[in-house]
């Protein structure tokens, strides 16, 4: 046995024993999830997810409690006084959406003064005590124009359907499918806003359309993509390869066009269920683990392959969702590292 | 036992029973640490109680309580953290702003109602012109003073106190409140004795005004930071806590002390909901019911009331 070998045989013992140690119980932790509102299909989605997975992992025994709280309105002072109420209930994590990124800022640290875990998710907070799992929306544009460019290498026309002017969301969706578009060979030809609505979407479309090239694809911000298929064909115009974001509607289409003549395309959105996510973070908290203050929310993708599965799943009216796993957080909190 | 005495004790008598079924509830809360965290939030809301008070008191109501009180928040987190010379010199503009709407409503004798609602409209843009986005930091000295240990009572029991006692003195003791409340009980009893119904009625706007600048800064000492829409639930809350305080909508019945234990009960309801884990969609309407018993318990008082 040389020195070296010896040497890595004292670091795995020590890894071992270090990662031993680290492996507390958290059967005895409790969980809250405070949220600010409910009063979407996303966000009701949210809630049951987290009401799925959180009354599976108590009756596992891997937490105590994992109760969830909706403030009765959507204010930030309602948000910050529920956070107080959890402080004094005793819990050992708080998973939060929060109202404002700023404005439950000091009851976030007062949580964080009395020892308590603070998650962050979707509407996350600025409080650096806290643990961020954000939403890349710059990414989210990015990745659509790379899948595009996969289907076309030779570019062509695209069509951008945009979200609600001014808000911040829909900025970075746009200037993500920008920033993409750069280095390829695609072409913005057009650009409308469909507020995220299929009716606004299609009514936007029909209007753009007249005055538009050949448009090879479209490229959306999710909850617009069903409403740009019924202005196409509306118009006799040949359908473009339209990103779709996993809305039911929106799938309900694809499987019908995919059946009919098929339509290849993809869908990706952020999953009502990233609310799970931000549990199995906390419980990896508290059991000892070490995470990256800033997380990243993965996408929810749906493909060719994935189409029918998925659409099985996602109720009429809803969007795709998924309930993330113990493991799905190991991988994220590994992929930040 | 006179009047006073009578419209006083049913705020307290149900503070009393919420806060005994808190601690009931959550023993941890009987702390210096969980009284804190169960009412440090009541401060501001117990400010723009009082503000809310001086306008019903003059027989007018405010609807712009809210957004005024988030505007001084935004600027507060801004102006007053960077420029203090500025920050407080937008805060004493807008108090003029206040006084000056007082006296306009008095002098066309137009309907406070209105008036304050389109203002509303007007100070919610103003705060989101000085604060585009949620942000800003709280000067050090608001946060340190609003998150100070203080010996035997936290903050959050002092401070409702003291804005309490102040009030009393000045609406119920001094000549100037006397006058006050004559403004909304018998407006023309008051001119006629000489006396300028518009200063006076300017002057309860502008106390208003300095009391929802006060509910600004201390929610930013709490919050650390403000956004445009921080303090919109304060306009409803304000009126809640003044009728539930043993306030009336017909001018010059009001009650300082009341008023600050309307806010606390309003506060404390909301806890006290959420630690009886009831579902959020029950909740508004929970909050909603604990009034209605109040106020129906009033009138029981009120009849007693008129026979002594």
């Amino acid at each position: 046995m040389n020195f070296k070998s010896m040497l890595l045989g004292a670091i795995a013992g020590t890894v071992v024993l270090v990662s031993g140690q680290a492996m507390a119980d958290t059967s005895g932790k409790t969980i809250a999830l405070s949220n600010n509102y409910a009063g979407n299909s996303w966000r009701q989605a949210m809630l049951e997810s987290w009401g799925k997975v959180a009354y599976q992992a108590v009756q596992d025994g891997v937490v105590a409690g994992a109760d969830a709280f909706t403030t009765s309105e959507n204010q930030a002072t309602e948000q910050a006084a529920q956070i107080q109420n959890m402080i004094l209930q005793g819990y050992d994590a708080i998973v939060l959406n929060a109202a404002s990124p700023t404005a439950i800022n000091g009851a976030v640290k007062e949580a964080c003064d009395a020892g308590i875990i603070v998650v962050s998710f979707d509407g996350i907070v600025t409080e650096p005590c806290a643990w961020r799992i954000a939403v890349d929306f710059k990414q989210m544009g990015r990745d659509q124009v790379k899948y595009l460019e996969q289907r076309y290498p030779d570019g062509g026309n695209l069509l951008e359907i945009r979200g609600l002017a001014g808000v911040f969301v829909d900025d970075e969706i746009s200037a993500g499918i920008h920033e993409q578009v750069e280095s390829t060979k695609f072409d913005i030809v057009g650009s409308v806003h469909g507020d995220w609505a299929q009716d606004v979407a299609q009514k936007a479309v029909a209007g753009i359309l007249p005055s538009l090239p050949e448009v090879k694809a479209i490229v959306t911000q999710g909850g617009d993509g069903y409403g740009a298929a019924q202005a196409f064909e509306a118009a006799g115009r040949p359908t473009p390869t339209i990103i779709m974001g996993n809305r039911r509607d929106e799938l309900q289409w694809w499987k019908e066009q995919k059946d009919a003549n098929g339509y290849e395309t993809t869908s990706l959105s952020i999953a009502p269920g990233v609310s799970t996510l931000g549990f199995w973070v906390a419980q990896q908290i508290l059991d000892g683990k070490e995470v990256p203050k800033d997380l990243t929310v993965p996408f929810l993708r749906v493909d060719q392959d994935t189409l029918e599965e998925i659409l099985a799943e996602t109720p009429v009216g809803s969007v795709a969702n998924v309930e993330y796993a113990l493991e799905d957080a190991q991988k994220l909190i590994q992929s930040a590292k | 036992m006179n009047r006073d005495h009578l419209r006083i004790l049913l705020p307290v008598l149900s503070l009393g029973i919420l806060l005994a079924a808190v601690f009931y509830m959550q023993p941890r809360a009987m702390s210096y640490f969980g009284l804190n965290l169960l009412f440090n939030l009541a401060v501001p809301v117990a400010l723009a109680t009082i503000a809310q008070m001086m306008i019903l008191m003059v027989n007018d109501i405010d609807l712009s309580i809210g957004t005024f009180v988030s505007f001084c928040a935004c600027v507060t987190a801004t102006f007053v953290q960077t420029d203090p010379l500025i920050g407080y010199g937008i805060l004493f503009a807008a108090i003029l702003v206040y006084a000056g709407m007082g006296a306009i409503i008095y002098a066309r004798g137009l309907p406070a109602i209105v008036v304050t609602l389109g203002m509303s409209f007007f100070w919610s843009g103003m705060a989101v012109l000085v604060l585009p986005s949620p942000g800003g930091s709280a000067p050090d000295w608001l946060r340190t003073l609003m998150t100070a240990k203080t010996p035997f009572l936290p903050v959050a029991i002092i401070a409702p106190i003291v804005i309490a006692v102040v009030m009393h003195y000045f609406i119920k003791r001094s000549s100037l409140g006397v006058l006050l409340r004559g403004v909304g009980g018998n407006e023309q009893a008051i001119e006629r004795s000489g006396w300028s119904v518009m200063g006076l009625k300017a002057f309860a706007y502008g106390v208003a005004a300095l009391f929802c600048v006060l509910s600004g800064m201390a929610l930013v000492g709490l919050a650390t930071s403000a956004d445009a829409n921080i303090a919109l639930r304060y306009t409803l809350l304000s009126i809640a806590g003044v009728i539930l305080g043993g306030g009336e909508f017909t001018g010059g019945r009001v009650s300082p002390i009341g008023a600050v234990i309307g806010a606390l009960t309003l506060t404390l309801a909301a806890s006290f909901l959420s630690f009886l884990h009831l579902s959020p969609d029950w909740q508004i309407g929970a909050q909603g019911a604990i009034l209605i018993i109040v106020l129906a318990v009033r009138l029981v008082f009120t009849r007693r009331e008129a026979l002594i």
